[in-house]
């Protein structure tokens, strides 16, 4: 399967995606997500700091993921270069970044990706690496990655759909599920997800279809005692994350004729509690370019953030001028304050 | 087309009240009071809700409670489990009655 990008398919225009966003909310004669912020009186939304500093290490990636809202694959040829990587860590040097959070495509296929973990872990930040596990057993300069994750206290967060391979792999792939397995087995060998090991290993759900993620805790529940059962495996939390409608998302939701219904779904769960903890509010995300951007979403539809244009780029980083902005926001914001609300560590409210 | 069954009429189901306020009223909240968390999960019931839907051939509680069951977690295998229920109790119903059938039988016969 090849991305959006190659295919040249529509959806991947960012100014087509934002027509099909406004289509979606006006159509219906739905509220605009900045109107719901301002009857929230979170409106214009604002940073409450800086703790979490997410780069997309660039957009390629072993996997071409259903839903993936970075429209990554093999054929992306996007990534982030080490002086870029060198600017990244003077601004987390120069600034109370306590979490930088390591996302693309598979960051692992950047080949300064171990490079650059050692020099953040040296900094003293917690490191996290959103990894997509079938990495690991995609070749075998791959397989030491759990003892160099180990070694260097990365904390790990993977998705996995589902305990089932069939919705697993209708979302990511055939053949993920079992890769994933036999990786989440890696990990574990080396105290991932072990009770009192201190190395953390969190799962990601979302949904495999037009539908909203169910609660966390419930499902937490389920996916250990499924894994366990079946698999031996063991893991620390389950985050329940809902998709963004943006890139391939929102194509499958066009492409199925479910994009209005589930806009429809989005707006009439808004929920003022999940807005006030989005993630945005305390992250910044670097794309693979090193433009800044509020999260990884406007990253991908190229929405900037609001600052003058000289420091809308990493290296010219002003922290104070960042905490100081306002927040872009659209219509795909409604993702993440439906019901519980939804971040890079799942529910918010 | 015109046809009995709308999918958009399932929306307008908290409409009812506007010909009766104060009926629907006591049957909304007691219906949101049904599916709260109890002494049976959210996602139990929700899966004897796709079973009963079933049962009683709605198709606005097929829709509603098939996205309901996915939301609650469920997996293809459990609902179709849960539609096997209905249809046990369904086709149960109507075989427990050839006991009927058989008594009236022997009875009018020789």
């Amino acid at each position: 399967m090849k991305s959006l990008l190659k295919q040249k398919n529509k959806f991947s225009d960012i100014s087509y995606q934002l027509e099909v966003l406004k289509e979606g909310v006006t159509s219906q004669g739905l509220p605009h997500f900045s109107s719901k912020l301002v009857e929230s009186d979170l409106f214009p939304l604002q940073p409450t700091g800086l703790d979490v500093f997410q780069i997309n290490m660039g957009k390629m990636c072993n996997q071409v993921c259903a839903h993936c809202h970075v429209d990554a694959g093999p054929d992306r040829k996007e990534i982030m270069t080490k002086e870029t990587l060198e600017q990244c860590l003077v601004a987390i040097r120069n600034s109370s970044i306590k979490t930088v959070d390591l996302t693309g495509g598979a960051p692992e296929m950047n080949p300064h990706f171990r490079w650059f973990v050692e020099q953040v872990y040296k900094l003293g930040c917690k490191v996290m690496v959103r990894c997509n596990l079938t990495i690991i057993v995609a070749n075998k300069k791959y397989y030491d990655l759990p003892e160099f994750y180990k070694n260097n206290e990365v904390e790990i967060v993977s998705s996995l759909p589902h305990y089932s391979s069939k919705k697993t792999d209708s979302q990511r792939g055939d053949g993920v599920f079992d890769k994933s397995v036999k990786a989440l087995k890696m990990l574990n060998d080396v105290g991932y997800g072990i009770a009192d090991s201190g190395l953390v290993l969190n799962l990601v759900y979302n949904p495999s279809g037009a539908f909203l993620p169910p609660s966390q805790e419930g499902l937490e529940k389920q996916f250990k005692r499924k894994l366990k059962k079946d698999f031996d495996i063991e893991f620390n939390s389950l985050f329940a994350i809902t998709n963004i409608p943006i890139s391939r998302y929102l194509e499958y939701l066009v492409a199925s004729e479910n994009y209005m219904g589930y806009m429809e779904k989005l707006v009439n769960s808004y929920n003022p509690s999940a807005a006030k903890g989005v993630m945005c509010r305390n992250t910044i995300s670097v794309g693979w370019d090193g433009f800044l951007y509020d999260c990884d979403f406007n990253q991908m539809l190229e929405m900037k953030v609001s600052v003058s244009k000289k420091q809308q780029h990493v290296s010219e980083f002003e922290l104070d001028s960042l905490v100081n902005r306002s927040i872009l926001v659209n219509e795909h914001c409604f993702g993440c304050t439906a019901g519980a609300g939804s971040s890079c560590v799942g529910e918010i409210a | 087309m015109k046809t009995y069954y709308n999918p958009d009429d399932l929306k307008k189901f908290s409409k009812i009240g506007e010909f009766q306020k104060p009926l629907a009223d006591k049957f909304f909240s007691y219906y949101g009071d049904v599916f709260k968390e109890g002494a049976l999960t959210e996602r139990e019931k929700s899966l004897i809700a796709l079973a009963v839907s079933h049962a009683v051939q709605c198709p606005y509680c097929i829709d509603a409670y098939t996205v309901d069951s996915l939301e609650k977690g469920c997996d293809e295998e459990e609902m179709m489990e849960a539609v096997h229920v209905a249809a046990a109790i369904r086709g149960g119903a109507t075989l427990v009655h050839g006991v009927q059938m058989m008594n009236k039988t022997k009875e009018v016969s020789m």
